[in-house]
């Protein structure tokens, strides 16, 4: 029960619930969160370099599915748990473009 | 000429410092702030930050080692960065960038070399403490984990892709390697005793570790808690457990499980599990207190917030505390009497009383992660 309390509090102060994506809080979560396995600048460490110019070859619905999913039997996890569609979809555009969006 | 110049410059510092105050390193430690690439030196006994060390590069995961008297700290990026920093002149001794991408590093028993684990181009480089020029170039082919030193002017580390464990000895002139095969399904960490003896490594594709007995002449791979997560849901890991030092408690190791809410305790000569803990989130560090009474837990992502103090007799949880978003890492003071633990996303680092929990103190950084005492150069495996 005190765990889950915690869970939605965090949700909801992190990523503003059902709301638009908050910008700052998934650029932080891209950099901390994910950063401890592809490197805080993204330029990789345990799993591979994702800034936008190693990305070429994904859609923006292939990399919103991968982040949503994760690469099985890798340490990519599936993030589905922790984000919304729309909050995948937002960082699947980031790590494509970079900070110029 | 150059070296020259600096070492007068270094002279004339310390003279001054010499006429201000003496401060002696033994109770200093060094906070790791990775986003401004940047170092806090603080003092135990003050419960205090002394002074900022700036220039440091990409210190996301960065760690670092001490010299013998506990002067010099290198410190290891993640932009395969080595740096030397002097901290009794609080500055930057020498500093070079040693490959693409690395992971971590240690310090020979003899204070001599420094090693270095590389994720790109894959492999560990050992350098000269003194000068940081390069001794040997140990090419693995694949991401190493799990650096740690062994007494002998020793190196052990592992193979992320390979499932190898090497041991480097460059006690003579070349080094010497000693591979071992069957560590099992990519090892993604691992550890030292404090002895020496007993090297331990995680395994992310597989429930177990493999220990190797250093005592032997020819260490054979021992399994330790196969299927420890048989029959239950491996849940997904946001980030991988650290098997930094050897959690140590009593006459039992504790050990992180990986996609699991739990520790682990494993008998200290067999091996065998002694039971379980279940635990608040998937453990990120589980850390003894020095005397071994204590074991301190932190979580992974989402659940980082919170840390849980476990009895190493009861085995059962005794306190829990939220110190704020983002705990990433503790430091007990040599004799374990506080704890540091550094709180990310609210830039403090907090100073707990380990029998009465009360906070102490608290003190500002920048998204601090690690933090290392000196009396860790006194510790193998640290
Ligand atoms: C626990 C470690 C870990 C975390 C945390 C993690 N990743 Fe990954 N990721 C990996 C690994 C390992 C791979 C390589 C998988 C493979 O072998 O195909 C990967 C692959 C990827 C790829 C595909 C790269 C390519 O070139 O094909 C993308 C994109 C990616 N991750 C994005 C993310 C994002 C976004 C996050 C945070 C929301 C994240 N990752 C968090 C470990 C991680």
């Amino acid at each position: 029960m005190r765990s889950l309390a915690f869970i939605i509090a965090l949700a909801g102060a992190a990523w503003g619930g059902d709301a638009t994506p908050d910008a700052a809080a998934l650029k932080r979560l891209v950099h901390q969160d994910c950063g401890s396995c592809h490197g805080i600048t993204l330029k990789g460490g345990l799993g591979p370099d994702i800034r936008p110019q190693t990305l070429p070859h994904y859609t923006p619905e292939d990399l919103k599915a991968l982040i949503l999913d994760g690469v099985p039997g890798t340490p990519m996890p599936p993030w589905r748990p922790l984000i919304t569609e729309d909050e995948a979809e937002w960082i699947a555009r980031y790590l494509l473009e970079g900070d110029a969006s | 000429m150059r070296r020259l110049a600096i070492i007068a410059a270094g002279l004339i510092w310390a003279t001054g410092a010499l006429a201000d105050e003496i401060r002696a390193t033994g109770d200093l430690g060094l906070i790791v702030e990775r986003e401004t690439g940047s170092l806090l030196l603080v003092d135990q006994s003050e419960r205090a930050a002394i002074s900022r060390i700036e220039g440091l590069g990409d210190l996301s995961h960065a760690s670092l080692v001490y010299s013998p008297d506990q002067r010099f700290a290198y410190v290891f990026g993640r932009d395969g960065g080595l740096t030397k920093v002097d901290i009794v002149t609080q500055s930057i001794a020498a500093r070079i960038i040693q490959a693409g991408n690395s992971i971590g590093g240690a310090i020979s028993d003899d204070g001599r070399l420094v090693a270095v684990s590389n994720y790109e181009p894959g492999g560990v480089r050992v350098f000269d403490a003194e000068t940081l020029e390069i001794v040997a170039d140990i090419a693995t082919g694949s991401k190493t984990i799990g650096l740690v030193d062994a007494p002998g002017r020793r190196f052990v580390f592992s193979l992320w892709e390979a499932g190898e464990t090497w041991i480097a000895d460059l006690s003579g002139a070349e080094p010497v390697v000693t591979k071992i095969a069957g560590i099992g399904d990519r090892p993604y960490d691992a550890l030292i005793t404090g002895d020496g003896r007993t090297y331990v490594a995680g395994l992310f594709g597989e429930d177990g570790l493999t220990a190797l007995d250093l005592w032997d002449t020819a260490p054979e791979p021992v399994r330790v808690l196969p299927g420890y997560g048989r029959g239950q849901q491996d849940l997904p890991v946001y980030k991988m457990p650290h098997l930094e030092g050897w959690a140590q408690a009593g006459g039992e190791f504790v050990l992180p499980a990986v996609g699991h809410h739990q520790v682990l305790w494993v008998d200290a000569d067999s091996f065998a599990e002694t039971g379980r803990t279940q635990t608040h989130g998937q453990p990120v560090f589980a850390m003894a207190r020095p005397d071994g009474r204590q074991v301190w837990v932190n979580f992974a992502h989402p659940l980082n917030d919170t840390i849980q103090v476990i009895d190493s007799v009861s085995k059962q949880v005794i306190h829990e505390l939220t110190p704020g978003p983002a705990v990433l890492h503790m430091e007990f003071t040599p004799r374990g009497h506080e704890v540091w633990v550094s709180v990310r996303d609210a830039g403090r680092v907090l100073v707990y009383d380990t029998r009465t929990f009360e906070q102490l103190a608290e003190i500002e950084a920048v998204s601090p992660s690690g933090i290392f005492f000196t009396a860790r150069a006194h510790r193998t495996g640290l």
